[in-house]
Parts: structure tokens; C-alpha cells; sequence
């Protein structure tokens, strides 16, 4: 139990980390950017050639601001110009851009599963009778610890105030001094290397191929459920969509076995789906007020 | 000085709101510029702040100029990183932020300064700091009003936009932010004044603006336009008797006398 626990909690860290980018993303620019997958694979891949030259570790870094660079460079050329054109124009490019940036790290991956080298693998670790693995650990300590920095980040530095001031109001923030061109391309820096190193810790283990982008989708189902607008939300969320899914993994056969095999898979769009006909705006987004 | 010269301003392509309107403001003074709704007093404030492209609004004509220098046409921050900061109508403060991180989001083309702004603000507006770790959404509307002129303080400005700062607040507060102006004028800030509440503006500026559809219709001494029969009668409603008239005279007395000429 505490075993399938952990493991949720580690996986869950990682949606949570992607998770992270699309709100950040959303809140800077009211736009979903479907670009994330691809700058996980980018970010995945480019530990898997680095971490042979550098080491693990630095890898992760240089990965991260390698990835984080190239969302600053396509914000620019490919979504700073379509700024008040109507938001689904937007989402739409950052469909296009996902396309484009997976296809070239995946001709990166080849047709093989490549490690990302990392230290961990798939040894285990026994704390208190408990078997767990190494990397569910490593994972959560790490969105830990980035979740950490982003909050100082967004509490203490002028930059991360200038974001939230931009994502409240716009208008008051440009009145202040505050560059928006320069709060949108942080906006895409921030979520591209945190979508990188959430794809270094999905390849620890079992490494990356040419599907493996498909896990960041588990970020959309968490990102609904803990509120589009909301990073907290973006935290409980992907984690909540982890532990879940892991506890759906281990027991789901015995409980309920007439679901068949492999529902694990979808239990995020379950509860994606019963939080939107609880609380539409997810649990800690703030409820859309029109008037009529 | 802060100088506008015959500006013209269009919105969306087709709305012409400012038709050649000229002010100057020197350096140091108060200088109020009044006006009915519509009349395009936010346009100007926008023009000289860089705010119009967010509108979609365009400078089609004139100039606007800070010691000789064209600066319509600068993006908002650059205006604010060479002195000029404005209040917007309405405070709009960052409502989810604290007061301090508020002053803090002010101070954003002043990185270095902001322990030196930010203890001039505290001590011209003592409430702030002893609120300064509230959210500031939970400020009352004077301590609001008061949070707005403290965060565009906090860019160090030289010229200062005031968008009707009185706005909704009770008659002791007006008095009270009034002698804000004053106290902040005295530090050597230069401000221009939008204001519908004439007679408060009027007491403080040295000089007037009268703005209507878009173009200056009056421009004289404060003191001159405080005694001004017609402006008595717009905007400080006091008419001839005494009485203040009913809207519907007003619009009467206004289609029969334009100041338009």
C-alpha cells in the first residue's frame, strides 16, 4: 500500500511538474500550450546524448536550459506576433510547434529506447520494511525542491512579480514598467525547462522512445482538476492524477476486475471528468463570473 | 516640460477621439485638466503614457513631447523608465498581491531604489505600512486610492498622471488625497490632474484644461476658470441662482451654447 503510495507520489511529481508549465503558461497568456509534450521528449533526449559527456546531474541542467532556450526562441518568432489574435489561433501553433519539436528529438531517439543515464535505474531502496524505488524518490524530492524555487521565485524576485502583476492585469502591469513581451517569453522559458526535467525523471528506468510524449498528457487531467488558473492547483493536482493512477495499477484487478485489464490508464480522464461535474473551474481555479 | 501638441487620436481606425488637442505641463507645477465623460481625458493620459496600442488607439496626428523628446510612440515601460508614471482611473491595484508586493511590482524600473522609495512611500502614506503584508484586495477604497499613487511612486517619476483619483470616495478622503497631491507636488513630482470633481482640482492646480469631444475648449489660470461663470455651472453646479440645474437643462443649455467655436 505504502509502496503503491510512493510510487503515485513520484509519478504524480512529474505531472506536476508539467502541469506547472501549462498553468504558468495559461496564466501569462490565457493560452493552453500544447507544446509541452515536445519540450519534455527535448528535454528527455537531450540528458540522454549530455549525460555521456557531463555526468547525470549537469546534464539535467544543461538540458533544462537547452530546452528552456529553444521555447524562448519559438515564443518569439512563432507566438509573440499572433498576440491578439483569438486564443484558439495560438493554442492551435503550439499544436504545430509540439508536431515539429517531437519529430526532431524524436529522429534523436531513433528507433531503440535510449537511457537517459541517470543513477537510479531500477534499484530499490528499503526504509521501514518498505521496498520502494530509488527514482519514485529522486523524483519527488526533485519537484520538490523546483516547486520551492518557483515559489520564491514568484514571492521575492522582480521578475516573478512582474509575471503575477501581468497575469492579474495586463494593462496595470504595462503601466508599471512591465515589459509583457518579456513576461510572455519567461512564461514560455519556465515551462519548457520544467517540461524538460519532468522528461528527464520519466525516462529514469525504463529510458525514452517515440511514445513516451504521451505521458505529458496526464498534465491536461491535472491540470483541470486542480484549476487552470491556479499553480498550488497544478501541484495537488498532478499528484492527486499520480496517486490515483498508481492505487487504480495495484488494486484495480482485485476490486474490480470486471473493468478490465489496464484501467489504470485512463483513471486521470475519470477523475478529470468527475471534478468537472463537481466543480467546473477544478478544485482550486477561480470560478468564471459573467454576467448575463 | 511635458508638452502635447495638436494629438490626434484614432480608435480601432475609425473613432477619432482626440481632434487636435495641445497642453503643456511645466515642470513642477499641478496643472488639472477637466472634462465630461467621453470627453477623452484617459485617451490623453494614455497618449502621453503609451497605453493607447492596448486599446487599439493610434496617434494619427501631433506629437507628444518630454523636454523636446518625441516619446508618443514609446512603449509604456520605456515612458515610465524616463519619468512619467500614471494612476489609472479606477486605482486598479493587483488585488491577489499584497500592498508591499504591489509598491514592489511599482518598482519594476527601479530595481535599485526600492528600499529608498519605498521608505518615501511609508512615510508619506503611514496606513500602507502598517498594512503591508495584507492582501490588498481587503484595503478600503481610500487606503486603495492611496496604494495607487504610492505604486506609481515607486518608479521614482518625475511627471505623475492622475486619473481621477477622488473617484468614488467620500468627501473627508478627497480632502485627504488632496493634500496628498499637494505634499507630493511639494517633493518635486509634477502632476497632471484628471478630474471630474473640478472644484477639488481647480484648488490645487495652478492651471486649467477644459476638454470637450475631444478638443480644449478653455484654457486659463486655475483661479480664472474656479470663477468662470460656465464652469461654475458644469462643474462645480452652482448656476446663477445658486441651485444645481437638472440634467436635462444642462443638456438644453449645452445645445444652445457651445464652447465649440
Amino acid at each position: 500500500m505504502i509502496e503503491t503510495l510512493i510510487r503515485g507520489l513520484g509519478n504524480g511529481s512529474v505531472y506536476a511538474l508539467l502541469a506547472l508549465g501549462f498553468v504558468i503558461i495559461y496564466k501569462a497568456t490565457r493560452v493552453i500550450s500544447f507544446a509541452q509534450p515536445s519540450f519534455m521528449i527535448a528535454g528527455a533526449v537531450a540528458v540522454s546524448y549530455l549525460a555521456e559527456i557531463t555526468g547525470f546531474y549537469l546534464a539535467v541542467v544543461l538540458a533544462a536550459l537547452l530546452v528552456a532556450g529553444v521555447a524562448l526562441v519559438i515564443e518569439r518568432i512563432a507566438i509573440r506576433p499572433m498576440i491578439g489574435r483569438p486564443v484558439f489561433v495560438i493554442a492551435i501553433i503550439s499544436l504545430g510547434v509540439d508536431v515539429v519539436v517531437r519529430v526532431v528529438a524524436n529522429g534523436f531517439i531513433g528507433t531503440d529506447v535510449r537511457q537517459v543515464g541517470d543513477p537510479w535505474g531500477f534499484s530499490l531502496v528499503t526504509l521501514g520494511g518498505v521496498t520502494i524505488q530509488q527514482r519514485w524518490i529522486a523524483m519527488f524530492v526533485a519537484a520538490a525542491v523546483l516547486v520551492g524555487l518557483l515559489f520564491l521565485f514568484f514571492r521575492h524576485t522582480r521578475y516573478g512579480l512582474a509575471m503575477r502583476a501581468a497575469a492579474f492585469d495586463q494593462e496595470t502591469a504595462l503601466a508599471q514598467g512591465v515589459s509583457v513581451g518579456m513576461v510572455f517569453a519567461l512564461s514560455w522559458g519556465l515551462a519548457g525547462g520544467l517540461a524538460a526535467i519532468a522528461g528527464t525523471f520519466v525516462g529514469t528506468g525504463q529510458g525514452v522512445d517515440q511514445l513516451t510524449w504521451i505521458i505529458a498528457l496526464k498534465a491536461l487531467p491535472a491540470i483541470i482538476v486542480g484549476g487552470l488558473d491556479s499553480l498550488g492547483g497544478a501541484v495537488i493536482g498532478g499528484l492527486a492524477i499520480g496517486v490515483v493512477e498508481s492505487l487504480a495499477q495495484s488494486y484495480q484487478g482485485d476490486v474490480a476486475p470486471w473493468l478490465g485489464q489496464n484501467f489504470a490508464v485512463v483513471t486521470p480522464y475519470v477523475v478529470m471528468l468527475v471534478v468537472l461535474l463537481v466543480r467546473p473551474y477544478g478544485l482550486f481555479g477561480t470560478p468564471e463570473v459573467e454576467r448575463v | 516640460m511635458l508638452e502635447v501638441r495638436n494629438l490626434e487620436v484614432v480608435y480601432d481606425d475609425v473613432m477619432l477621439v482626440l481632434r487636435g488637442v495641445s497642453l503643456r505641463v511645466p515642470e513642477g507645477s499641478v496643472v488639472a485638466l477637466l472634462g465630461a465623460n467621453g470627453a477623452g481625458k484617459t485617451t490623453l493620459l494614455r497618449a502621453l503614457s503609451g497605453l493607447l496600442d492596448v486599446h487599439d488607439g493610434v496617434v494619427t496626428k501631433g506629437s507628444v513631447t518630454l523636454d523636446g523628446e518625441p516619446i508618443h510612440g514609446l512603449r509604456p515601460a520605456q515612458v515610465v523608465r524616463r519619468g512619467i508614471s500614471q494612476v489609472m482611473e479606477g486605482r486598479r491595484i493587483l488585488a491577489e498581491l499584497t500592498v508591499e508586493e504591489n509598491l514592489r511590482v511599482g518598482a519594476h524600473t527601479a530595481p535599485r531604489a526600492l528600499a529608498a522609495n519605498l521608505d518615501r512611500v511609508y512615510g508619506l502614506f503611514p496606513v500602507l505600512r502598517s498594512r503591508r503584508r495584507s492582501v490588498s484586495g481587503y484595503l478600503s477604497g481610500g487606503e486603495q486610492q492611496m496604494l495607487a499613487l504610492g505604486r506609481a511612486l515607486m518608479a521614482g517619476p518625475r511627471y505623475l498622471l492622475l486619473d481621477e483619483p477622488s473617484l468614488g470616495l467620500a468627501p473627508a478622503l478627497v480632502r485627504q488625497i488632496k493634500d496628498l497631491v499637494v505634499e507630493i507636488n511639494k517633493q518635486g513630482v509634477t502632476v497632471l490632474l484628471v478630474e471630474q470633481n473640478a472644484r477639488m482640482a481647480l484648488s490645487i492646480a495652478a492651471h486649467g484644461y477644459v476638454l470637450e469631444t475631444g478638443k480644449v475648449v478653455m484654457d486659463r489660470p486655475a483661479a480664472e476658470l474656479l470663477s468662470d461663470e460656465d464652469i461654475r455651472e458644469f462643474y462645480l453646479g452652482l448656476g446663477a441662482e445658486g441651485a444645481a440645474k437638472s440634467f436635462r437643462e444642462v443638456k438644453h443649455y449645452k445645445r444652445r451654447k457651445r464652447w465649440l467655436s
